[in-house]
């Protein structure tokens, strides 16, 4: 949703290309037409502390952390009812995984990754999308179908696969050279903390 | 003086925004409030409350960092979006936590209303598709009903004297929820101390709880009752300061430093990171000192509705 001073974000196409994801940058909005996967907690667990790797290639895929509610139709597909973005630090470990293993160009969550996480995108060219948490009712009008579900046992936690069109605004918060606006935001607010504490009179 | 019970009720906003009618006698009544449970699980979730829009559009008038600005314009797009559409604001379907004020002379049984309110969770929750986020904690199993033991949870207060029942029904995201914090502090740690917990609570949850936020402080009581507190706080209408002046001053002041912190919406920087600071104290013990935070994220989703005898039923938030 641009703003009138704001340029109409960049599109992009998912899955990736290798020189697309690398040469987004930190400070960057984009959208994404194309297919995007979304999976979670136990989605990962099974992925990599179970071992059962998915029988569908993810490389360059955009990947989405999600558990959406959805609806079974009677013809067997389902269709969204609401799709939306969980916090990602919860699945911070299997970054690397997904990034290396499967080989995913793009991780879309909310309030950001650790550094480790960040060198992890660093190695395999890769970066992390900050959608707005919480603001799931346009983000699930700009999802056209869902084309595939692996897993359907852990519902709502399965492996979704999501056409998209205009999917965002998507904010570029790490990219492959490291950056990281979480962390310049979290050194700020250690800089700040000192006026927070005068306003606080201690 | 006001009766303490009804002070431990949550202040609820006073508009009225729908009417209907239950029925009144034995099962009709049961059956009536289940309704009303259901209508009010997707009604928070669907319909974000006046104080809130308030919130976000006086977050983007105050907002001078430019991604900010798009951020609170994406949340006020998915308020519209919702009231539009009728599709939930966010997937986040929460964990059902009922406050409940139960007038002394309206006749009900707690034990039947109790059942009552989480059927119409479950009726909401097949009625509507929604995902169910509730599990149990060992096995992680889901019952895809939004409902298990001990959820809803139940929060029971009574109100000396009236003849009505008030339903406030809070469906408490996760990532704000993760996001809160108990320190059993000492007295000698004071209120220099308290501040000093809520400002590295706020910091350290960064943008994890889908800031700008409410951040409910509990102040007092023991442990479990200084979270319940923080609780509570939460569930008051964004910006309404509490009546005690010394408290109100505090919560005002809180913000300011909060808000200097620039963590911003969604913790991407900018001028706002809470929306408001909302403080519920209880009396402690002499050698304790407890402060509890607990975290709302942006949208502030809560219904209530008030049930009166005669079978009127008023909604609001």
């Amino acid at each position: 949703m641009a703003t009138e001073d704001e340029p109409v974000a960049n599109h992009l196409t998912g899955p990736l290309d290798d020189a697309t994801a690398r040469a987004l940058r930190v400070g960057e909005v984009v959208s994404v037409d194309g297919v995007i996967w979304g999976l979670r907690d136990a989605t990962l667990i099974r992925i990599f502390d179970e071992g059962v790797i998915p029988p569908v290639d993810l490389t360059g895929a955009i990947l989405l952390h999600t558990a959406p509610s959805a609806r079974r139709r009677a013809d067997g597909h389902y269709e969204p009812v609401s799709v939306g973005t969980t916090t990602s630090m919860r699945m911070d470990r299997f970054t690397r995984g997904c990034v290396e293993t499967l080989g995913a160009r793009a991780i879309v969550g909310k309030g950001g990754l650790s550094h480790s996480s960040g060198e992890a995108l660093v190695a395999a060219g890769a970066v992390y999308l900050s959608i707005v948490g919480g603001a799931a009712s346009p983000e699930t009008l700009q999802i056209q179908s869902i084309e595939e579900v692996y897993f359907e046992d852990l519902q709502p936690e399965c492996l979704w696969k999501f056409r998209v069109r205009d999917f965002g605004p998507l904010f570029v918060t790490m990219d492959s050279q490291g950056q990281s606006a979480y962390e310049a935001v979290t050194q700020r607010a250690m800089e700040r903390r000192a006026r927070a504490e005068q306003i606080l009179g201690l | 003086m006001d009766s303490l019970n009804q002070n431990h009720h949550p202040k609820m906003a006073a508009d009225v925004t729908a009417v209907t009618e239950i029925g009144t006698s034995g099962g009709a009544l049961y059956e009536g409030l289940a309704e009303v449970s259901a209508v009010l699980y997707k009604q928070a979730l669907t319909v974000l409350p006046p104080d809130v829009r308030s919130a976000i559009s006086r977050a983007d008038a105050h907002e001078s960092d430019r991604g900010a600005k798009i951020r609170l314009r994406v949340m006020a797009n998915a308020v519209e979006t919702s009231d539009r559409t009728g599709i939930i604001v966010c997937q986040d379907t929460g964990i059902p936590v009922y406050f409940l004020g139960i007038g002394t002379a309206f006749p009900v049984n707690g034990a039947l209303l109790e059942q009552a309110l989480a059927q119409g969770i479950e009726r909401a929750t097949q009625r509507y598709s929604l995902r169910s986020s509730i599990v149990h904690p060992l096995t992680r199993q889901n019952p895809q009903t939004n409902t298990g033991q001990g959820v809803p949870i139940y929060h029971v207060h009574f109100l000396d004297g009236v003849d009505w029942l008030d339903l406030l029904l809070v469906p408490k995201g996760s990532g704000s929820e993760n996001m809160s914090f108990l320190a059993m502090l000492t007295p000698a740690d004071g209120i220099a101390g308290v501040k000093r917990f809520v400002l590295e609570s706020v910091i350290g949850a960064g943008a994890k709880p889908c800031p700008p936020t409410i951040v409910g402080v509990g102040l007092g009581g023991t442990a479990d009752e200084c979270m319940a507190l923080a609780k509570r706080a939460i569930a008051r209408p964004v910006g309404e300061p509490h009546p005690d002046p010394d408290i109100a001053d505090l919560e005002q002041r809180l913000a300011e430093a909060l808000n200097a912190t620039e963590i911003g919406p969604q913790g991407l920087g900018g001028s706002t990171t809470a929306f408001a600071v909302h403080i519920e104290y209880a009396y402690t013990h002499i050698s304790m000192n407890p402060v509890a935070v607990n975290i709302q994220c942006w949208r502030g989703e809560r219904a209530r509705a008030r049930v009166h005898a005669s079978g009127r039923v008023e909604y609001g938030y």
